[in-house]
């Protein structure tokens, strides 16, 4: 029989039992007037032998095994008429429970979302990421994982057989020809990739392996979102040409919109790229390679095949493939840094969440005091205890579900407002929904707090004895003090934690915000350029394209300065290269490190960076003339500490020649505010694009960006920089625009985050805990009330009364704060491990926090303190 | 003697024992009510045995839970509605089964008695 059917049985067979009780009873009472008793008599003697109807019934229900659906019914029943009868109790405990859980949900939805869901192709347990992986070496910026060589790939490919392997590499570009040019984000990839994912083209057809050889006729898909923008959704697009880095294009398909890695707009066939790089076994050109296990293979068995892949490249190229193996792993979502910060943030609502349970805890065991009496009465008339203990966990499990559903109700609320809010957009965003697992979630929530604030009064439910509290008349509150405290301490402990925590990242958030950043943020336009592809081959020509933009961008009213820079400060990107001061160049991993930065004479006006020593770049410095180089007061300080490091020379992986020290400028936080203190790589120098080699000078003009210093708001001058700088052909695009300011500000956008957060999971925390604590002293000073009568007559002042009534307070108050004090120094070391620019314990913040929360929960506690002190010793006397 | 239980426990299992195989004992000549079984045993015991309701409703709850009797609702011979119980095939076997056991049970006894009244003497 199922669970339903046997619910549905359970109300027929109520109504026979009672039927066939009352059968019973005219039967007997038609016997007894049968044998001469009078009717009025029969039926009284009818009715006691039978007993109590409802004892029978209840009898009957444990021979059947179906009593639990009754009790079940009865204290859901039951349950609903005490929470109707005190509305506030019910608001209290179900809004307090509603935000902990929803704000509990909220994160876990997004933490489900991001952090567990798997990646979002077919049978995502089959894909494996390849890396190439060396031995001995491990090289601090990358560990010993090394993204593919073209070669390597090429042959993992062809030789492991359970593993079907495909290869992409980023390679961005400006498409052009009809309509705006525009920079877009772009994958080079084997032709096998979208197969191997399981993404089907929406239309045409995907890259070929006919397409993926050098030479072959240039072959494109392009997204969704291209074909939106550019094409209109046309069918005719398929077939047409779209021209990209000034190359024709055919267009065989487009890729569904949920194809999306790093938001690429147009994939090519990554053999098509001809740059001799591609060609190099030694070459680490970004090539990002996934797989998926053959039917059968499993990934031991594919690791195996390519360790024997790896030893047997290293027999044969031992110069490039030494040490050097293959690792393959299954495949995850790349979520970046968000993993610490939604970890952080589950602490938080966790323990919001624990202070909602202690709270409703608190109300609950008040309440289940005050109701001593009644329970007492019910124990006296035969109900048994476990029947009372089940009645506590119903109603916690009411509780506790009601609010868990008004807490998903929040969530569902909330959740989308919460991802639009993350700082930076929230990689995977598309992926945070509430789904079952979700609502699996949020009911176990539910439950478990429902158990953990039932706990409270079922563990006073056994100790319970029906005399003492009938005669008690309802005053009695000893036992239950002691638990009172407890819960009083541990709501101030976790408030405290919280409380301290918003106020250190508060802190954190103030110091960083006034460090100076080492430029001048103010008025400074960045953006990324690319100069017409169509030149790129001719470093001449791409030489004379850059001047003439720093010419034109000069021309521009509002334009102070112009310069060219391939790393802005304080954006994602930087160029780490080994130096030394003297022959020999020394080992490649125990080479220093600095951040190299190739930039054109006006930097320094445009950054507003201090010239410590020396000079700066000026337009004598060209290719031919003595390469020159300026370093940072970093490098200045510890490569030359004392020496006057002008003349001096450098040797850097850029070029086989020395560079000699012209200059020394100030340090600037490239890393970011927080982040640059404890950046490994601190060192920076300058040196000018005019001296970078032909050879290079393509590759270096893909990374270039245009920094702008401006007299009016830098964002007004976008459009017409972009106007203006579009070159002869219009195919020169600036993208990634931002001001300064605006990147700075974007480096501590975590923290940002982070304090708002916190500050209203603090605020709410200690809310909770005032109401908690309100609630507590309330009843508690509520069931006194003919003890302070009592000492009031023998003299006791209204002033004594507050003051002993506080100071039970007080005595709570300061044992949790003493409690949360330590959890929270122990909350600030986990702060400092997951928080960039943390700063240190701060006995002021630290005290400051403290005292608010000592502050509020004393007020919280004077209000029924100073009511206790007003009772009417007469009155509260005669209540006896 | 009273059968009455107000809980079930390992104490009374005997006398619900007892209980189930009055009661089925009594419906091997028929179907009958609930008041009817009652009824009957304690005139069968000469009112030595007096079901209480208490224990009877229960005991037949558990007998059809066990599927020993079947209920169906039918007329009495005074024309009102009644729950009748009926023996199941599965009853009848559990009756002589209980029989069986009750006997053994009844001699056993019956020898210990006899024995305490004349130590030492055996039959």
């Amino acid at each position: 029989m199922t669970w339903l059917r046997r619910l549905l049985r359970h109300a027929e067979m109520e109504d026979q039992l009672d039927r066939e009780l009352r059968f019973h009873l005219e039967r007997h009472t038609a016997d007894l007037i049968a044998r001469g008793v009078a009717p009025d008599d029969a039926r009284r003697q009818a009715r006691l032998e039978l007993g109590g109807p409802e004892q029978v019934k209840e009898q009957c229900r444990d021979a059947r095994g179906t009593r639990w659906v009754d009790d079940l019914r009865q204290d859901v029943r039951y349950v609903l008429r005490t929470l109707r009868r005190r509305p506030g109790f019910a608001a209290v405990a179900l809004l307090t429970l509603a935000l902990g859980s929803g704000a509990t949900t909220v994160i876990f939805t997004v933490m489900h979302g991001v952090l567990f869901k798997p990646v979002p192709f077919a049978d995502p347990a089959t894909l494996v990421k390849v890396d190439e992986q060396t031995k001995g070496i491990v090289d601090y910026r990358w560990g010993d994982r090394w993204a593919f060589s073209y070669p390597n790939f090429l042959d993992c490919q062809r030789d492991v057989r359970s593993l079907d392997m495909a290869a992409f590499r980023y390679g961005g570009g400006t498409v052009s020809g009809s309509g705006d040019p525009e920079f877009v984000d772009a994958l080079q990839v084997s032709a096998n990739l979208m197969s191997v994912l399981g993404v089907a083209p929406i239309a045409g057809r995907s890259l070929l392996p006919e397409d993926d050889r050098p030479g072959a006729a240039p072959a494109a898909v392009i997204s969704q979102a291209l074909w939106q923008r550019r094409f209109g959704g046309a069918p005719s697009a398929v077939g047409a040409t779209v021209t990209f880095e000034s190359m024709p294009y055919t267009i065989v398909g487009v890729a569904p919109a949920t194809f999306t890695i790093r938001g690429a707009d147009i994939l090519t066939p990554i053999a098509q790229n001809p740059r001799p790089f591609m060609r190099l076994r030694g070459a680490h050109p970004g090539i990002s390679v996934w797989a998926r296990l053959r039917p059968g293979a499993t990934r031991a068995a594919a690791q195996a095949e390519l360790d024997a892949v790896g030893r047997n490249l290293a027999a044969h190229y031992p110069e490039s493939n030494a040490n050097r193996g293959f690792i393959a792993e299954p495949l995850r979502p790349d979520v970046g840094g968000v993993r610490p910060t939604l970890w952080l943030l589950m602490g938080a609502v966790a323990l919001v969440l624990l202070i909602a349970c202690v709270n409703v805890a608190s109300l609950l065991l008040a309440r289940a005091v005050s109701q001593d009496r009644e329970v007492a009465l019910r124990v006296a008339l035969g109900a048994g205890r476990g029947r009372l203990v089940r009645q506590h966990l119903t109603e916690s499990a009411v509780l506790g579900i009601s609010g868990g559903t008004l807490g998903v109700g929040l969530a569902a609320i909330g959740v989308q407002p919460f991802v639009l809010l993350w700082p930076g957009g929230l990689p995977g965003a598309d992926r945070v929904q509430l789904d079952w697992s979700v609502l699996a979630f949020a009911l176990g929530v539910s439950l478990a707090c429902g158990f953990l604030f039932g706990l409270a009064p079922v563990l006073r439910a056994p100790s319970q004895r029906p005399d003492p509290a009938l005669r008690a008349g309802g005053r009695s509150v000893t036992g239950s003090r002691q638990l009172h405290s407890v819960f009083i301490v541990a709501e101030i402990a976790l408030a405290m934690v919280l409380l301290v925590s918003a106020g250190m990242l508060g802190r954190t958030l103030l110091r960083l915000s006034s460090v100076d950043p080492g430029v001048n943020l103010r008025n400074v336009l960045t953006s990324r350029m690319a100069v017409s592809p169509s030149i790129l081959s001719d470093p001449g020509r791409v030489r004379a394209a850059w001047q003439t933009v720093i010419d034109r961008g000069h021309r521009v009213p509002g334009v102070r300065a112009i310069a060219m820079v391939d790393t802005v400060p304080m954006r994602a990107g930087n160029n780490q290269v080994g130096y030394w001061t003297a022959p020999p160049e020394p080992e490649r991993m125990q080479k220093p490190l600095a951040l190299a930065n190739s930039v054109t004479p006006e930097y320094l006006d445009v950054m507003g960076i201090p010239l410590r020593r020396g000079r700066f770049f000026d337009d004598h410095d060209r290719l031919g003339s003595e390469p020159v180089v300026v370093i940072d007061e970093v490098m200045a300080q510890r490569v030359f500490a004392g020496q006057d490091p002008l003349g001096k020379r450098l040797w850097t992986d850029l070029a086989p020649e020395p560079l000699i020290v012209v200059g020394v400028v100030g340090h600037v936080r490239h890393w970011g505010l927080a982040a640059d203190d404890r950046a490994q790589v601190r060192d920076q120098f300058y040196y000018p694009f005019a001296q970078v080699p032909d050879a290079n000078v393509r590759r270096w003009s893909e990374l270039m960006s245009i920094a702008v210093r401006t007299g009016v708001e830098p964002l007004s001058l976008v459009e017409t920089l972009r106007h203006e700088l579009r070159g002869p052909g219009g195919d020169q695009v600036l993208y990634a625009t931002a001001t300064l300011e605006q990147l700075a500000n974007a480096t501590l956008a975590d923290q940002r985050f982070l304090v708002v957060l916190f500050g209203a999971f603090a605020a709410l925390a200690m809310t909770l805990a005032c109401i908690g604590i309100y609630g507590v002293q309330a009843y508690l000073t509520g069931q006194r009330v003919s003890e302070f009568g009592v000492r009031m007559a023998l003299g006791a002042t209204a002033r004594d009364v507050v003051r002993l009534v506080l100071g039970e307070s007080a005595r709570m108050i300061a044992a949790g704060a003493l409690l949360g004090a330590c959890a929270a120094w122990a909350a600030e070391r986990v702060l400092q491990r997951l928080v960039e620019g943390m700063i240190d314990t701060e006995l002021s913040t630290f005290g400051a926090m403290v005292a608010i929360l000592v502050l509020a929960a004393l007020v919280a506690s004077f209000v029924p303190a100073r009511r206790a002190s007003r009772v009417d010793a007469m009155t509260a006397l005669r209540q006896e | 003697m009273t059968l009455h239980s107000s809980r079930p426990d390992a104490r009374t299992d005997l006398l619900h024992g007892t209980l189930d195989m009055l009661i089925l004992r009594t419906l091997q000549w028929g179907p009958q009510h609930g008041y009817a079984i009652g009824q009957t045993i304690r005139a069968q015991s000469s009112d030595v045995l007096q079901v209480e309701a208490g224990s009877l409703y229960p005991g037949l709850q558990r007998l059809a839970k066990k599927g020993w009797v079947t209920a169906k609702w039918g007329q009495t011979e005074a024309n009102q509605r009644a729950k009748f119980y009926r023996l199941t095939p599965e009853g009848k076997k559990q009756l002589l089964r209980e029989e069986s056991r009750w006997n053994e049970l009844v001699q056993a006894i019956g020898r210990v008695m006899k024995a305490a009244l004349a130590p030492g003497t055996e039959e």
